[in-house]
């Protein structure tokens, strides 16, 4: 029999709910989920699913994680069981790939973060994430209709009129974008508690009609997210060249993180895995949560 | 108790309902966003070392997202003062451009106390791997020995970029504690960290250190 170690995916309150939301639920390499109780009183669990040292070991783990395919197996496995959760009870989700020896060794973190945990959970109990991403899309791109051609203009001349023409069109999208994203935060903002932004989504692995020019992710509360949603998605309403994309509801991903003790040392801030991307940012409308933290840095 | 309207929207948020979330439709680039990039970071006892976890993560960004490319594309204007939004998407011309570079030049060639330059293009930053590389490079060279400017240069940058993720980048046993965040820490304070910070620690101290561009002044 392999060597087993234990992978941990979300902490939360233990529940009968919760125990409802386990049954038959699988996580990463099909393995199934259990929980570890925890925290001062026991009153925290982790969801936890026993996996194969050989491919969650130090060195595997590393290998894989290079590797786009596994990597997104793993990851939407991840997301899969946060997801089952937090149908029914607020979760805080783990960073991916937080793999423990042992069910002992899960059980003594909670009890000695579980004052974090639990401060945190109080906070987006009954709260929900929802992502919007703010699109121009191609069409408005397009060059405008062509400058009239005129025979007497040199090549060098004609490029730049186009030139010109296609920069001013750009601007009329941009500056349609702009109001757009004005008009859909001023929306979300009637909404949400919390507000992150995330990187705006290019390359590969974000392809779709259009280009993205925010990317935003909201803490709503739980009863609020369908007026939440056609609100944001009435902002843009009548906006020619302009798209929004309301995903969701997630779990607090987002948000998982203490926020307020970022200077306290309390939980060693950025632990939460938002490095102040600007040590003084402003704390209301971008919380340390900006997408862009970390690396962006 | 569902609102009818939800009801008539079709995706209810309710905890009960098997419409919840996005289910395996969701795309990938906002999981990976989120479960790479967000949610608690807590050390395991298997170390995949949240170092790597940043450089992986760093290298889906080139995949994924980057805020950075937006800037360089000109299509960050709702970040800026609202009185250049006018000149929103225009992406620098060819005489704007031209204006920076002499801007530049002549802050090479003149002010010795001049701050470093406020607007260094944001995306180097995004990769990280290479800051490092020329920030090691940089500290290897010797004053004087004409690349001092340019040494200097990558050096605050990746003071600047190092600084930030350093609490992710911590042992597990630190973080697990009640210890204050990296950045507030002096090194004596840490002695056991002195292994983890020694590329970081120098430049931030070149960075505040008031006659930290000797070579340029020697150059007057």
């Amino acid at each position: 029999m392999t060597e087993q170690v234990v992978y941990a995916y979300a902490v939360a309150r233990d529940s009968t709910e919760l125990a409802e939301a386990l049954s038959g639920l699988e996580g990463v390499a099909r393995s199934p989920v259990h929980l570890v109780r925890g925290g001062q009183g026991g009153e925290l669990v982790a969801a936890v699913s026993p996996v194969d040292a050989a491919d969650f070991g130090e060195v595997p783990l590393r290998r894989h994680l290079e590797d786009l395919t596994w990597l997104e197996a793993v990851a939407r496995a991840h997301h899969g069981v946060i997801e089952a959760l937090t149908e029914r009870i607020t979760v805080l989700p783990l960073r991916l790939a937080t793999v423990y020896l042992d069910d002992d060794r899960v059980r003594g973190m909670l009890d000695r973060r579980g004052d974090v945990f639990a401060d945190r959970l109080a906070r987006l109990t009954a709260h929900v994430e929802w992502g919007v991403k703010l699109y121009v899309e191609p069409s408005a791109e397009e060059p405008p209709p062509a400058v009239p051609a005129s025979d007497d203009a040199g090549p060098g001349r004609s490029y730049l009129r186009r030139r010109r023409a296609e920069r001013h069109a750009r601007d009329d999208v941009y500056r349609t974008a702009r109001s757009a994203a004005e008009s859909v935060a001023e929306a979300a903002r009637r909404y949400a508690v919390e507000h992150a932004r995330h990187r705006v989504q290019q390359g590969e692995l974000a392809r779709g009609p259009g280009e993205n020019v925010t990317n935003d992710a909201y803490l709503v509360p739980l009863e609020r997210g369908e007026e939440f949603r056609s609100e944001v998605r009435r902002a843009v309403e009548g906006l020619s060249g302009i798209r929004v994309e309301v995903t969701g509801p997630w779990a607090p991903y987002s948000f998982a993180a203490p926020v307020e003790t970022h200077d306290e040392g309390h939980e060693g801030a950025p632990a939460a895995g938002e490095p102040p991307d600007a040590p003084g940012g402003v704390p209301g409308e971008r919380p340390a949560h900006r997408g862009t933290q970390r690396a962006a840095p | 108790m569902t609102e009818p309207v939800a009801n008539r929207l079709g995706s209810v948020p309710s905890r009960a309902s098997p419409q919840y979330g996005q289910g395996s439709s969701a795309n990938l680039a906002d999981i990976l966003e989120r479960v790479l990039d967000k949610g608690i970071v807590i050390a395991g006892d298997i170390q995949i070392n949240l170092l790597d976890i940043e450089l992986l993560t760093i290298k889906l960004r080139l995949l994924v997202a980057s805020v950075d490319k937006a800037k360089e594309m000109g299509i960050d204007w709702w970040e800026h003062d609202p009185s250049l939004s006018s000149r929103a998407g225009e992406r620098p011309s060819l005489a704007a451009e031209n204006r920076r570079l002499r801007a530049e030049v002549e802050e090479l060639r003149g002010d010795a106390a001049l701050e470093p330059a406020a607007e260094r293009p944001r995306a180097r930053r995004a990769i990280r791997g290479d800051y490092k590389e020329h920030a090691e490079h940089a500290e290897r060279e010797e004053p004087g020995d004409g690349e001092e400017e340019y040494a200097e240069e990558y050096t605050d940058e990746y003071a600047e970029a190092v600084h930030e993720p350093a609490a992710a980048t911590e042992p597990a046993e630190e973080r697990e504690g009640t210890e204050p965040p990296a950045e507030a820490a002096e090194p004596a304070e840490e002695p056991e960290e002195a292994r983890a910070a020694p590329a970081r620690r120098p430049a931030r101290v070149r960075r505040t250190e008031p006659g930290r561009r000797p070579g340029r002044r020697g150059e007057r």
